[in-house]
């Protein structure tokens, strides 16, 4: 839940959102390059540069969080590039976003994600090695492995190639309607908001 | 991780420390004694009587005039070259073989290139071996005065070579930050040629970013010792090794004029960089109008291949000389016209090891503890930035270069005057912090740029995932960025390895190195022995960069898009 959040930066104000994201269900925010959608999810996920200035809180399943560090926000973060590790394997990857755990509880969360995401085996591949959906998919994967409470999507679907694209939206959001996640997704792609299927906030030129 | 926050915390404080205390105590320390105040010296009261002596030493302003030629020749030669063969050359193919041919040259120790350089160009050196008897028909060395000459040119080509690859590495590393490829397609399709639009386009941006590396070129180059101990005049030598044999000599009450000198040596340097700046604003403003005038240079043919003639001859003749280093270690017998030795022998290393093995011993540990400390800090003070986002600045750049625009031979001295008084001279501690002074600041310098160019995304994708600091930096910052950490080190070890100054006056010669023992061994001129630790000295950095290379692949073996993208 966003609740009266504006962020400004130099006093010119930039967005101003109120908004409840019901579990599982999706709220996109459109707008074009510049607009300042990239920083409400700073915002939410704990990077604000300092440059910027913001008031008004977020609140995650009732608890606020606003004022948290981001490794505490449980808020799972996914960029257009799928950012897996390239020092790390596929496996070492997930692993990274586990916590606690005995060494084999954590070999078998793992296991159990790369099947779930179609990709039974893989552990040990080079990451670059992977295609671009299959590190889409392990991507998601490693950001759910982390429990996280909320997903932040920063337009996570614009470099996939066409075919993909819809393949792997639909894979996203039905993984977290599984799980019953609030999602956050910036994007300038009128195509993702009509999949995503919830409710759409259009930052203005003029805003 | 409480301990590791406080590292954090104090990491700047410390850096800035370690840059800046050496330098004003130094200098500090050098003031008193000049003017008369050493109380350990029976010097009780101020007076002139230091600057008297000194200025009534022969020959006084012609090694004046020496340094300070050295320091404004070598630097212009060696920026004229960086700058022309980039302009001509930069984005094509010839570029990068030559890149590679330069960038190793950068971890040569000045003493082994210039020994190298004098086993070449000597009356009796290789180059004179190569064409006698055929050529010259000379069957015995010719008494020429190459090596030492009075003007000091052989001196100025062996700062010359060592300056070009530094300054050209500087000049590399601004280029993507001032868009250098754009530009010059830009200027190129309006008409000029590759060298004028890069030096009417790009070069502008480029100068003020690599400023201070010419200043520090300048510094080095005015006061260079163990470069003007191995090829530089002797009659009257150049201020700086003039300075070092009165600090060393057994005469205690020579350390008051030692330290007019060491003053006197600052206002030599500091009147190169003056001289230089004028110079910068005279040739800018000719630069400018010539831009305006539009000027395009279409054939810059003669210009292009007159550089890259002087990058390959400045380079072939380390190479060369660095050859020669190895050549006479092992070399039996070998007379004078033979261009190779009559038999190649391991008599001199077997000699020579067992001497070898106590400074060997000192340069690693020397070396290593430096490059470790100097690497802890950086990486705190690196990681420290990126934690709480607010950088340096310029005035934190001026700080890195601080020790490197001072001239060694102004402030070490009053720096080892100063242990002597605090009882802690000829220790490992003082050699140790020494040493950090100068390792520290090439340290930082070669890891700030790839580390504040690290994608913040991969942190933000760790971070909200839950993974705190400690995590974020042991287990992704740090292991991606292996290879640039490591790099560095190769560079700080390097830079520890070659310093001869601070090591001979703070170690007393309690710590030989490498370095020391070497310079010590050119006034002897045994071609073999000093074959011998020259290429010893030279092997220790050569390993070090080896090691920067071997170890990244091998633990990222596997991971494709951890491969050096060179």
């Amino acid at each position: 839940m966003l609740e009266n959040v504006s962020i400004s930066l130099d006093g010119r104000a930039l967005i101003t959102i109120s908004a409840t994201i019901e579990p599982g269900s999706v709220l996109t925010v459109m707008g074009e390059s510049g607009s300042g959608k990239s920083t409400l999810l700073s915002f939410v996920a704990g990077f604000l540069d300092p440059a910027f200035s913001a008031q008004g809180r977020v609140v995650l399943a009732g608890g606020d969080i606003t004022s948290l560090p981001a490794n505490e926000r449980r808020t799972g973060l996914m960029f257009q590039d799928p950012m897996l590790f390239p020092h790390m394997s596929t496996g070492e990857n997930l692993l990274f976003a586990i916590e606690g755990g005995s060494k084999a509880q954590r070999r078998a969360m793992a296991d159990a994600a790369l099947a779930e995401a179609g990709l039974e085996g893989l552990f040990d591949r080079d990451p670059a090695t992977l295609s671009g959906g299959q590190r889409a998919r392990v991507a998601l994967m490693r950001v759910l492995l982390a429990k996280p409470q909320a997903l932040l999507l920063d337009e996570p679907f614009s470099k996939l190639d066409h075919a993909l694209k819809s393949q792997i939206r639909q894979f996203v959001f039905s993984e977290a309607r599984m799980r019953g996640l609030p999602v956050l997704l910036v994007t300038h792609d009128p195509q993702d908001a009509a999949e995503a299927g919830g409710a759409l906030f259009e930052l203005g030129r003029n805003g | 991780m409480r301990w590791g926050e406080r590292l954090l915390a104090a990491a700047p404080a410390a850096t800035a420390g370690v840059l800046v205390l050496p330098v004003i105590f130094g200098l500090g320390a050098t003031l008193l004694p000049a003017l008369g105040y050493l109380p350990a010296l029976g010097g009780d009261a101020f007076s002139l009587q230091p600057f008297r002596e000194l200025l009534a030493e022969p020959g006084l302003l012609r090694s004046c005039l020496v340094s300070l030629a050295a320091g404004l020749v070598t630097t212009a030669l060696a920026l004229a070259v960086v700058a022309g063969f980039v302009a001509g050359w930069s984005h094509t193919r010839h570029f990068r073989v030559l890149q590679h041919l330069l960038s190793p040259l950068l971890s040569v120790p000045h003493a082994a290139a210039a020994f190298g350089l004098a086993f070449l160009l000597a009356p009796s050196g290789w180059l004179m071996r190569l064409a006698s008897p055929e050529l010259t028909g000379l069957t015995r060395p010719p008494d020429w005065l190459i090596i030492h000459d009075p003007l000091g040119l052989t001196m100025m080509a062996g700062l010359f070579v060592k300056e070009l690859p530094f300054l050209f590495l500087v000049t590399l590393a601004a280029m993507p930050q001032v868009n250098a490829r754009a530009y010059s397609a830009v200027s190129a399709s309006l008409g000029y040629g590759a060298t004028a639009g890069f030096l009417h386009a790009v070069w502008p941006r480029i100068h003020p970013q690599i400023r201070l590396a010419v200043f520090a070129v300048i510094a080095y180059s005015s006061s260079t010792v163990d470069v003007a101990i191995i090829l530089g005049p002797t009659a009257p030598e150049p201020l700086a090794p003039r300075l070092v044999r009165w600090m060393n000599d057994p005469d205690l009450a020579m350390r008051f004029k030692a330290s007019a000198g060491a003053l006197l040596q600052l206002g030599v340097t500091l009147a190169a960089l003056a001289i230089w700046i004028a110079g910068e604003r005279a040739i800018g403003a000719y630069m400018r109008r010539l831009r305006v005038g539009g000027c395009r240079l279409r054939r810059d043919f003669a210009a292009r291949w007159f550089f890259a003639a002087m990058v390959v001859l400045a380079s072939g003749a380390v190479f060369a000389g660095l050859f020669l280093l190895g050549l006479w270690s092992f070399a039996g017998s070998w007379n004078f016209p033979d261009a190779f030795p009559r038999d190649l022998t391991l008599r001199g290393w077997e000699r020579q090891l067992p001497m070898l093995e106590r400074p060997l011993a000192i340069t690693l540990v020397t070396g290593l503890c430096a490059t470790a400390i100097a690497l802890v800090l950086t990486l705190a003070c690196l990681e420290r930035e990126a934690r709480t986002g607010s950088a340096g600045g310029s005035r934190a750049q001026m700080l890195l270069y601080l020790p490197l625009l001072v001239p060694q031979a102004s402030f070490v001295f009053g720096l080892q005057l100063l242990f002597l008084a605090a009882g802690i001279d000829a220790s490992f501690g003082a050699l140790l912090l020494a040493h950090l002074a100068f390792v520290l600041p090439y340290v930082f310098l070669s890891l700030s740029d790839p580390w504040r160019a690290f994608d913040t995304r991969y942190v933000r994708a760790a971070q909200s995932m839950g993974a705190g600091s400690a995590k974020v930096f042991m287990q992704v910052r740090l292991p991606m960025l292996l290879r640039p950490v490591l790099a560095a080190a190769a560079v700080g070890f390097a830079v520890s390895v070659g310093l001869y100054l601070p090591t001979l006056l703070i170690g007393a010669g309690r710590w030989p190195t490498l370095t020391t023992e070497a310079v010590a061994l050119s006034s002897g001129g045994d071609r073999r022995i000093i074959g011998v630790y020259a290429f010893v000295q030279l092997l220790l950095p050569v390993l070090g960069f080896f090691a920067a290379t071997m170890i990244p692949a091998f633990i990222h073996r596997g991971r494709r898009d951890m491969r050096a993208s060179a």
